[in-house]
């Protein structure tokens, strides 16, 4: 068994009402940080632990909350993205429905570090029963204390506001989401000025996922030290990654950061391998938005070592035989899975989710669709081959939020490494427009 | 005694300049620019970014450079393209604009994905000649097409009495939403839905109800947002602008008459070299004063050479320098019949058009008949 660090409890009996989690053990930690931590200890834990952002991008937490202007007199603000739409991660709805104190404790811990009195949780609009629950949860915390004006005594106020989305996948972008939070259009601002200066009503905010803050509560329980003990390297702690896909086993699990993709894929504790009679063939292994690695570059990477379940790992080798971590939707393709169908699907979801704001995103996005349509329909060109990559080249580094990269991440992937697949479409259209087709290799053509 | 403030120095395009913290890069390549004409070409295109308007910018990547150095503290360079207009200098940056391929290479791409969803209706549209898109695909963008799938497309919309939108030519920049923004209270207009399908509108179709709405289509880079009064009446190059003001309580007046013959046939805000409104007009000024006598006329606008509006208004007498200019003036040179009357019957317009493509039918027959 892997150590367990978010989901120890998820599986008792009702501990999504606040007496189970409290007899478990619950705001045991909230009580240590504000009886006997300043915040700035707090913020001290959180960066030894060296837990970075489960959000995709990966940036330390502990460093981004020590970028967090201090204006005297301008409010703090403390957001935690539960936004949630990336294709292929469903854990933070997960762990919100299963646990919900989790959150609203490293909630209050995390704002009382950052001194935010008053901090928002931002939901995908599409999980109206999970912001019931979570209302649930904040009514209970409240009515014993551990939330509202003068905490446990303390003197520090904290009001915590569940706001529902519009059901938008770029809300979940942290400037996005802040300027919808302000009752605006979901458009991400340019960078800089960083959130951390100008964030929620221009005023210094640190927007973190949901997985993220959850993590406070242990790291409070038992120390920085003790959480960078677990993992490997630089990618400590432990992760949640949803896996989905062609495998025997698909669920949300935990997982320590370093298991070796091999385990984690085959092992009956999670996966459990492809499903029977079939074998591996493509792995997205962060989400619709990171590049998507062939078999061969699963369980090894390039240079020949064993591929692990970590930032550092999955992005060995970078873009060329690479893939990343990123919010930890592990999508498994077997061999019935046809890549250029899957490619133009997931352009499909970045077209319809582009904000429109950049001219590279709102055109490119739709262009790749429309060619990634026609190849799939068997009305594609040699030339819209290479046309594909270098609109996604175009796109990728050139606009103002990350969306325009993970629209083309996916489709430069998929053509660098199942080219001969893009190909197949367009020599043999009959062959590869029929219901079910899938490309064997020529040969089997012959 | 004076204090000289603390300037700060960078490097665009090899040419070093000194300019004020908080200015961007964009503004010290205009400030080049301005010293001296001739490094013109330098200053990076801007399709949304409009200085008057505050928070515009950022959005088109027309303007994108490469910061090869971040500042004399700093020398990393930045590791992706910059926008030019939002990105501010930093003391002993180095900025490459056209001296860096992958600068110029990008620029293309934008010209390409601005065009994707654009009609091209040129041919009938009354920006023709005095439109942004037109000017940085000419002097940017690749001259063959890639783009094979269909376009977008939108009905027509009136926002109010003068003013129509013509969205399938928006290009997003949204210019209108800021001066909106800037000249009314309530939020009335701005853009509805997502990635290409977004659209510029008024809630409900409800008109912007307010005295300097018409800036709207002075600030508007393209086509989508004309005047009523005007439309389909002339091409720019066959009028004259005139620069005039007259008494009025709403606003400065300082506008451009556009004549054509002796008539006014339309009035808009003066821009400065930039493309960019100053001051703006209000809705009686530009849309019900078009007789001479309601002006107090100052004197012809300057126009730059390299405009169509000067189209056919040099005779190669008048032309000096240099030498091209005076062949093409040569070669060129009609006066043109001012006095035609404008076609306004409807009827008669159809039966012209009937017949011209009568005319082209037959022409293209006889060419094929002859290969
Ligand atoms: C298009 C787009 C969508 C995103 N969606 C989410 C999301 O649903 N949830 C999330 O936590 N972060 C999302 N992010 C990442 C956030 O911008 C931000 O980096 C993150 O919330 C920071 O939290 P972390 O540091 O704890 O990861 C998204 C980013 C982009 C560009
Ligand atoms: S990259 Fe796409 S989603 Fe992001 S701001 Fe630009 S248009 Fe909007
Ligand atoms: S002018 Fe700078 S991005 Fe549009």
């Amino acid at each position: 068994m892997s150590k367990k660090i978010l989901l120890e409890h998820a599986h008792i009996e009702g501990i999504e009402t606040f007496d189970t989690y409290r007899k478990n053990g619950g705001y045991e930690a909230l009580e240590k940080a504000i009886k006997t931590m300043s915040p700035e200890a707090v913020v001290e834990e959180a960066k030894k632990s060296g837990v970075r952002g489960r959000g995709g991008a990966g940036f330390p937490m502990g460093m981004k909350w020590g970028f967090l202007a201090k204006p005297e007199g301008v409010p703090r603000y403390l957001v935690c993205n539960a936004d949630e739409s990336e294709p292929g991660t469903f854990k933070d709805h997960y762990l919100m429905k299963t646990i919900p104190h989790l959150l609203i404790e490293g909630m209050i811990i995390s704002s009382f570090a950052l001194g935010a009195n008053k901090s928002f949780i931002y939901v995908r609009g599409e999980l109206m029963y999970v912001i019931n629950i979570l209302q649930q949860a904040i009514a209970e915390a409240k009515a014993n204390g551990f939330l509202g004006k003068n905490i446990l005594g303390s003197g520090y106020d904290l009001e915590l506001v569940v706001h529902p989305g519009g059901g938008a996948y770029i809300c979940g972008e942290e400037t996005a989401l802040l300027e919808s939070l302000e009752g605006k259009r979901g458009n991400p601002r340019n960078k800089p000025p960083f959130p951390a200066v100008k964030g929620l009503y221009q005023c210094p905010t640190v927007v973190n996922n949901v997985e993220s803050i959850a993590n406070m509560v242990w790291i409070i329980n038992n120390g920085g030290d003790a959480y960078a003990a677990v993992g490997v390297g630089r990618s400590t702690g432990t992760k949640l990654i949803s896996a989905s896909g062609h495998i025997k086993n698909p669920g949300v699990y935990e997982i320590e950061l370093g298991l070796s993709v091999e385990e984690f894929m085959n092992s009956d504790e999670y996966c459990g391998g492809i499903r029977d009679g079939h074998h591996l063939k493509a792995l997205v292994a962060g989400g619709s938005s990171v590049p998507i690695i062939p078999a061969n570059l699963v369980y090894k990477t390039a240079n020949g070592e064993d591929r692990l379940m970590s930032y550092e790992s999955l992005s060995d080798g970078g873009f060329a035989t690479g893939t990343m971590l990123g919010s930890g939707g592990f999508i498994v393709f077997d061999e019935t899975a046809c890549i250029v169908r899957n490619t133009w699907n997931f352009s499909r979801f970045y077209h319809h989710e582009s904000c429109g704001q950049c001219s590279p995103c709102r055109e490119g996005t739709g262009w790749m669709e429309k060619v990634l349509h026609r190849i799939e329909h068997g009305h594609g060109n040699m030339r819209d081959i290479d046309l594909l990559v270098d609109v996604a080249k175009k796109i990728e580094g050139n606009t103002i939020c990350p969306l325009g990269d993970a629209a083309a991440w996916p489709v430069a992937s998929a053509i660098r490494h199942f080219r001969d697949e893009f190909e197949w479409h367009v020599k043999y259209p009959k062959e590869a427009t029929r219901p079910g087709a899938v490309y064997m290799g020529e040969a089997e053509l012959v | 005694m004076e204090t000289k403030p603390d300037l700060l120095k960078i490097t665009f395009d090899g040419i070093e300049v000194e300019v004020e913290a908080g200015t961007t890069i964009m503004q010290a390549a205009r400030r080049i620019a301005e010293a001296d004409a001739s490094q013109g070409h330098l200053v990076p295109p801007a399709m949304c970014y409009y200085k008057p308007l505050e928070g515009s910018g950022g959005k088109c990547r027309a303007c994108l450079v490469k910061v090869a150095q971040g500042s004399a503290k700093d020398t990393r360079p930045m590791p992706k393209l910059v926008p030019s207009c939002i990105t501010m200098v930093q003391d002993g940056m180095v900025v490459e604009n056209v001296t860096n391929p992958a600068v110029l290479e990008e620029r293309k791409a934008i010209v390409e994905f601005l065009l994707l969803n654009h009609p091209l209706d040129c041919p009938i549209c009354d920006q023709a000649g005095e439109c942004h898109l037109q000017d940085f695909a000419y002097e940017h963008g690749s001259s063959n097409q890639r783009y094979e799938e269909e376009r977008r497309t939108f009905e027509k919309h009136d926002i109010g009495p003068y003013i129509q939108l013509h969205m399938t030519r928006c290009i997003l920049c949204y210019r209108c939403v800021y001066t909106a923004d800037q000249i009314t209270e309530k939020r009335v207009h701005g853009v509805l839905g997502r990635g290409d399908a977004a659209e510029i509108s008024t809630y409900i179709e409800k008109s912007i109800d307010n005295d300097f709405s018409g800036n709207v289509i002075d600030v508007c880079p393209v086509g989508a947002l004309t005047d009523k009064t005007y439309r389909f009446k002339n091409r720019v190059w066959f009028s004259k602008p005139v620069d005039a003001h007259r008494d009025c309580d709403k606003c400065s007046s300082h506008v451009t008459l556009w004549y054509r013959g002796e008539e006014v046939i339309r009035v808009t805000a003066r821009k400065n070299e930039w493309g960019e409104v100053e001051e703006w007009i209000c809705n009686t000024c530009r849309f019900e004063k078009k007789k001479t006598s309601d002006w107090i006329i100052e004197g012809p606008t300057k126009v730059l050479r390299s405009s169509v509006v000067s189209a056919n208004k040099y005779r190669a007498d008048t032309v000096k320098k240099p030498d091209f200019a005076l062949r093409l003036a040569n070669s060129q040179y009609k006066p043109i019949d001012d006095s035609r009357p404008f076609i306004t019957d409807e009827e008669t317009v159809r039966q012209l058009s009937i017949e011209n493509n009568r005319k082209a039918n037959e022409r293209s027959a006889f060419e094929n008949t002859e290969n």
